[in-house]
């Protein structure tokens, strides 16, 4: 029983470090690896995503639409950022991330201005559970299905649905897509929406067990790079392996020496991976296949 | 023509300069800079130090000025960033000339601060309760200090839940020498330290820290978390059920985190603090309406707002009775032994030897529904750990800070 209850708590645990990746690092990962956009004004999405949501929740609105509104919120704050801002700055890298920094400053700096210095939470759904003798938050479950779901529902969009098709050809060769006939200017736009929308969906699942104040995305931007840092471009191939290995080494040094040993783990893990896969685990996989 | 209308602005020129040289004894302000962070991970329990501040100083020109001078505040930004701190202590102290600084809310800030202060000889308050053991002529320290917060709570917990005592704290100076009082406080009293888990700040996922903590099988839970990444914990811990009492000397006094959280996430959690707006006497009520008239918007008045407020009225004092801004002339009186005033909180006192503030020491509790009781009060607590151990600014001035392990060398 206690090899179990512990060989339980190693799942929970790897599960919740790996939801809490997947989760900030998708949005990320589309937005940089479909348009090669880094996007430093992603805690921000996730923070709008957050504010949203649990605004929502408060005046009445049922949880999960709540979470979904903070998504679509955050996507169309996104789109809308697109369009005025980001369409400009295509094949401009450097560029890309003074102006996405500037814009994430505005954004917490306005959000403190606007909405003052914290806003209160909304408590977190579904009690707790116990496994020998430890307890465990139910809703940190909801939390990794909702990490696996989101994975599954990307890749049915990618490959399986015209926008995903005509966001791969666009992405691949813009030029001959538009010669094709494919609005590219709004698959680009869609896009980032797209990559904003899943940092709000973040922002909003993770709202109910968090502080609520201008600076939470800040919380998410670490993890969400170096996921995607390690993982590459392509999400299936590069983010959710790469938060499976970073959640184990997480959930197992933090287990074992605390979390400052558990933030250490996933610094060294980054640079160890960089120096001997400089493209991330995309480029080492698509490596293996070719 | 355009020569002679220059002469006549350079004529014009001179005598405001000798005007106000000659109002300089009464009419001039005298200028108190402010560094707070007003932005970042801190901001939460920081803005409203910049209030008190801007109240006190609001009364003090009203009711006609410090020795017939005004109060003219200098305040920046400092963002939660260290750097910031540095840069604007320059400033202040270099180009704007303050008489005297308000600053700081984080330990870390504090020590990055503090040898510039040192450097350009200025005087500096700091509003803050921390971890103590800053031996430091520059400084003036209104917050409370351990043998004030902690030497009354650790010992009530160990009483009332058990002997058993497990740590969480914030992973820099602040967190690390606090959680070395608790272990003494825990040894003295013949209690155990089942585990002590230090947490970078910034850090807000606490999935396996909770496991850790219910592994350890504690009696009761000290939290010495900081800044709101770190306030994730009480959500996440009561969303799993870790249902144990908790002891902090930041919590609730400082990021009113029973107002931000959902009950019952907070609840049974025991808090040492000098005042916070619960506080349930005439002098508080007073204080709070003042307030509220002023600043209607204030999500929370916590204990450093009513330092801050506090220090104003005490800096006041101190050139009243020194008859001038002058650093050594201030520490004449300090030395006297009795700058002392009617807070809100009840009487304070600085200590000469250590330039720290005697408190009245409120045992805050959370209840179920997040509602404050205060099943005990301790008055007059003085600030004596550092006058113990050996520092005594009267006479000598080491500028250094000092722990437990790390005392004021024995033959000064």
């Amino acid at each position: 029983m206690d090899f179990l209850s512990g060989l339980f708590s190693f799942i929970y645990q790897t599960g919740d470090a790996f939801a809490f990746l997947v989760l900030s690092a998708c949005g990320l990962a589309v937005i940089f690896g479909m348009m090669g956009i880094i996007n430093l004004a992603h805690g921000e999405f996730i923070l709008c995503g957050a504010y949203v949501s649990a605004s929502a929740a408060r005046m009445g609105l049922p949880l999960p639409f709540a979470i979904l509104l903070g998504a679509v919120v955050a996507g169309l704050v996104g789109m809308l950022l697109e369009r005025a801002i980001i369409r400009h700055l295509y094949n401009r890298p450097l560029d890309s991330i003074v102006v996405t920094w500037g814009i994430s400053m505005i954004a917490t700096q306005g959000t403190l201005i606007i909405l003052g210095s914290t806003m209160p939470g909304t408590g977190t759904p579904f009690g707790s559970f116990a496994v020998g003798a430890y307890s465990y938050s139910i809703y940190r479950l909801v939390l990794m299905a909702a990490a696996v779901a989101t994975l599954a529902v990307l890749w049915l969009i990618f490959t399986r649905t015209r926008f995903g098709i005509l966001a791969r050809a666009t992405i691949q060769v813009p030029h001959i897509a538009e010669a094709l006939g494919v609005n590219t200017p709004m698959i680009y736009s869609l896009t980032f929406g797209l990559g904003a929308a899943l940092a709000g969906l973040a922002g909003g699942l993770y709202a109910p067990t968090m502080t609520l104040v201008p600076t939470m995305g800040a919380a998410f931007v670490v993890e969400a790079f170096v996921t995607v840092v390690v993982g590459g471009a392509d999400i299936f191939l590069g983010t959710a392996p790469a938060a499976a290995i970073l959640a184990v080494v997480k959930a197992g040094l933090t287990s074992w020496q605390g979390q400052l040993a558990g933030q250490i783990g996933l610094l060294v893990a980054v640079i160890i991976v960089i120096r001997i896969l400089p493209r991330g685990l995309t480029g080492f996989i698509l490596r293996e296949r070719a | 023509m355009k020569k002679r209308s220059t002469g006549v602005l350079a004529a014009l020129g001179t005598l405001f300069a000798l005007s106000s040289a000659a109002f300089a004894q009464d009419g001039e302000p005298i200028k108190m800079g402010v560094l707070e962070d007003q932005s970042g991970d801190f901001a939460v329990a920081t803005i409203g130090k910049v209030h008190g501040i801007q109240l006190a100083a609001e009364e003090i020109n009203e009711s006609g000025g410090i020795n017939g001078r005004p109060l003219e505040l200098v305040i920046y930004d400092t963002q939660s960033d260290n750097r910031r701190y540095q840069e604007f202590m320059r400033r202040v102290l270099q180009r704007d000339k303050v008489d005297v600084v308000f600053a700081g809310f984080s330990s870390a800030s504090r020590e990055a601060y503090r040898p510039i202060v040192d450097q350009f000889d200025g005087l500096a308050f700091y509003n803050n309760q921390y971890e103590g053991g800053v031996c430091d002529a520059n400084m003036i320290v209104t917050g409370a200090v351990p043998e004030q917060q902690f030497s009354t709570l650790i010992p009530y917990m160990m009483e009332k839940y058990g002997k058993k005592v497990y740590t969480i704290a914030a992973d820099y100076n602040f967190g690390q020498i606090s959680a070395e009082w608790v272990r003494n406080i825990v040894a003295e009293n013949g209690g155990e330290m089942v585990g002590e888990e230090f947490i970078p700040l910034g850090v807000s996922q606490f999935s396996q820290t909770i496991q850790n903590i219910q592994q350890a099988d504690a009696d009761f839970l000290v939290t010495l978390l900081v800044g709101t990444a770190q306030a994730s914990y009480y959500e996440q811990a009561a969303s799993a059920n870790v249902d144990l009492p908790m002891a902090s000397s930041v919590n609730v006094g400082q990021g009113y985190e029973h107002k931000r959280f959902q009950p019952p996430s907070l609840a049974n959690m025991y808090v040492t603090t000098n005042w916070i707006e619960e506080i349930d006497n005439p002098e508080s009520k007073a204080f709070v309406e003042k307030w509220r008239a002023k600043f209607p918007d204030e999500p929370y008045i916590n204990q450093e707002a009513e330092n801050s407020y506090l220090a104003v009225y005490l800096y006041k004092q101190m050139v009243e009775r020194a008859g001038t801004t002058d650093h050594d002339a201030i520490r004449d009186v300090i030395a006297e032994g009795d700058v002392c005033m009617d807070a809100p909180e009840g009487n304070v006192c600085i200590d000469p030897k250590s330039q720290h503030m005697s408190h009245t020491i409120y045992l805050a509790r959370v209840e179920e529904d997040h509602s404050i009781t205060f099943p005990k009060v301790w008055e007059d607590i003085k600030p004596y750990w550092l006058g113990e151990a050996g520092c005594d600014l009267t006479k000598s001035n080491p500028e250094a800070q000092y722990t437990p392990s790390n005392p004021p060398p024995a033959s000064e």
